[in-house]
């Protein structure tokens, strides 16, 4: 069993209060019902990888922004050897967003040489890191695209390359932790990107990063995820290793539908199959 | 290795290397032509004579040295300061529609210079005529600072949220901004004096007329400020454009950086406006015409939006001077003429910006 390099105890985040100026006493009951995440707690080792299951709304993407830092929490969130400084901790910890809005025309090799700001490795070996997340992404024939010009799918795979480029040598990040957080990073993929970046995902996590991804589809978390955490309504419901968590109980809860539950033919993991 | 990431290198140099020959080449053209022409090399040896401190000047020494070499200056630094705070505007905004004259800083920094303007002339009668010359233009200058400062605030709060910044708020608070601060004006020019007026309504045209050394001096001390500042943003605008919370996690402190670069746009506008009035469009036309041949990455588009904003206001006041001599036009109305159709072309083409 390894020592855990994330680790989240009873953590709560409640929603921004953004409307509380001067009406504080009337929606002071509504903000007790706007909890966005409520008593979780899990642990990820350092070359795992985590899936975060669950409808839509609860609270995936909202706790996966909260170990990026940019919510507000309660509870413990502890990441090993994370620094406080926040260039240092750019070495280690990148995260890819659910929606990218960049709308100036870049290139891509630009858009992805962008992963290297906080880093001090020279133009040479950036340029070098770019190419070889480039090429791990398959977009090696995009380099000099507009990025403007490309299609949902592409623009998600020269994000995820940026990504991984933040955190692409252990050497760059301090202690050697590394972590990525996925924010639905198959949504625009075809279904051989998909299973390419998923495989990707599990390469960087032999190399010691730790993954955490909000994935909709079951069954690629089932495949190459080693844990899985099922959110509903901002509550856990279920965490643990895939076998324990992909159960037809666990699935009609989080989204209400029959399924059957069946094994992969190779892969021995479980397929979820809707009825 | 490839074929197109050279060019991309190339044309940067090719733009850089133009834009420093145009910039000589435009400022001589502004000395040489006016309502009398003088030959380029005439123009040359006379500004050689500058600093020799000839006491038998020509007439056209005297023209050039006394009212076209100030005013030269003054178009330069000012046009520099429009086009790198254009530039440094759109980043920020993540947006290229945003021009601080069409998102309402220039009308706040107007509003800001008739306050003080209106303010400071109370206080005159008990300073010398000299010192308030001066002072008063600095005094109106952090005026419009300011005014340009709170319009900056007013209209990225309104329209910027963790989305990026949406371009029918931007400019719906820019018309709001400049009506409010439109108004503000003509309440102090109601109630102002002649001599008022006339200064009030000369800065809403914008025009180099006044142009002195005192104003080169005040336009020569904040611009190389701005300009040697603003360039060390340029990996932070880099990444801003991807947004704001990507920016954050790659490293950046993004609110105090944002703070610092609203602050300085509001020093370089504030500060052109004092200067020169309303001069609206140069910070849009230019660092777009950037853009498209040499990208976003701002470490070359701010340079390259400096020089070529200067180019552009030489230019521009070069036609205001000599198209309908020896009548003058303010300087603003010739930019407005040749950015106005300019944002129009680029309203039309907006959907390749990714705007809606």
């Amino acid at each position: 069993m390894n020592t855990p390099l994330i680790k989240l105890e009873n953590v709560t985040i409640n929603a921004p209060s953004t409307q509380t100026l001067g009406r504080k006493s009337k929606l002071g009951d509504a903000a007790q019902h706007s909890v966005l995440v409520n008593n979780v707690s899990f642990e990820v080792a350092s070359g795992e990888v985590l899936a975060i299951i669950g409808p839509n709304g609860a609270g995936k993407s909202t706790l996966l922004n909260t170990l990026a830092g940019d919510h507000e929490y309660s509870g413990i969130i502890e990441i090993d050897g994370l620094q406080a400084n926040p260039k240092a901790r750019a070495r280690q910890l990148a995260v890819l967003p659910q929606l990218s809005l960049l709308n100036f025309p870049y290139r891509v090799s630009e858009v992805v040489g962008l992963s290297r700001i906080p880093h001090s490795t020279g133009q040479q070996r950036d340029a070098e890191i770019v190419q070889e997340a480039l090429s791990l992404m398959d977009i090696s024939f995009l380099s000099e695209r507009l990025y403007t010009e490309l299609s949902g799918g592409e623009k998600q795979r020269v994000q995820l390359a940026r990504v991984f480029a933040q955190i692409w040598q252990a050497e760059d990040a301090e202690n050697a932790t590394r972590v990525l957080l996925l924010d639905e990073p198959t949504a625009a993929l075809d279904l051989g990107h998909q299973h390419q970046l998923m495989r990707s995902i599990r390469k960087l996590a032999e190399q010691g990063v730790a993954v955490i991804m909000v994935l909709h589809d079951i069954n690629l978390a089932a495949r190459y995820a080693d844990k899985a955490l099922a959110l509903l309504c901002s509550e856990r419901l279920a965490f643990g290793t895939i076998d324990e968590v992909i159960s037809e109980e666990n699935i009609r809860a989080l989204f209400e539908v029959d399924v059957h539950i069946a094994e992969h033919p190779e892969h021995k993991s479980p397929v979820v199959i809707g009825l | 290795m490839n074929s197109i990431a050279p060019n991309r290198q190339f044309k940067r140099r090719v733009l850089f290397v133009g834009a420093v020959l145009l910039l000589p080449l435009s400022f001589l053209m502004a000395l040489a032509f006016g309502t009398i022409n003088i030959a380029f090399s005439d123009t040359l040896i006379s500004l050689l004579s500058v600093a020799s401190n000839n006491d038998l000047l020509s007439r056209a020494d005297l023209v050039i040295q006394e009212i076209r070499l100030p005013r030269a200056l003054l178009s330069a630094i000012v046009g520099a300061l429009l086009g790198i705070c254009g530039a440094t505007t759109q980043g920020l905004f993540r947006n290229p529609l945003a021009d601080p004259s069409l998102i309402g800083v220039t009308a706040g920094a107007s509003a800001g210079a008739a306050l003080t303007i209106f303010f400071a002339s109370s206080l005159s009668a008990f300073t010398s005529a000299n010192l308030l010359a001066m002072s008063g233009l600095g005094l109106v200058s952090l005026g419009a600072f300011t005014g340009g400062a709170i319009a900056v605030i007013i209209v990225y709060s309104l329209a910027t949220n963790q989305q990026g910044t949406s371009v029918a708020t931007m400019l719906l608070a820019g018309i709001a901004i400049t009506a409010v601060a439109g108004s503000l004006t003509n309440i102090l020019e109601f109630f102002g004096d002649e001599e008022m007026l006339r200064r009030i309504s000369l800065w809403r045209m914008g025009g180099l007329d006044g142009a002195s050394y005192s104003r080169v001096l005040l336009a020569a001390v904040v611009g190389s400020v701005i300009l040697l500042i603003l360039p060390r943003f340029s990996t932070a605008l880099n990444a801003l454009l991807l947004g704001e919370s990507e920016a954050r996690h790659l490293g950046l402190s993004v609110q105090s950086i944002k703070i610092k670069l609203v602050l300085l746009v509001a020093a370089g506008v504030g500060t052109s406006v004092a200067l020169a009035g309303t001069i609206a469009f140069v910070g849009l036309i230019v660092p777009h015409m950037v853009r498209l041949s040499i990208g976003p990455d701002h470490r070359y588009l701010l340079p390259v939006s400096a020089l070529g904003g200067a180019c552009l206001l030489l230019l521009s006041d070069t036609i205001a001077r000599t198209i309908v001599s020896p009548i003058e036009l303010p300087v603003g109305v010739v930019t407005a003429i040749l950015g106005a159709p300019f944002f129009i072309s680029l309203l039309r083409r907006r959907h390749e910006f990714g705007i809606r």
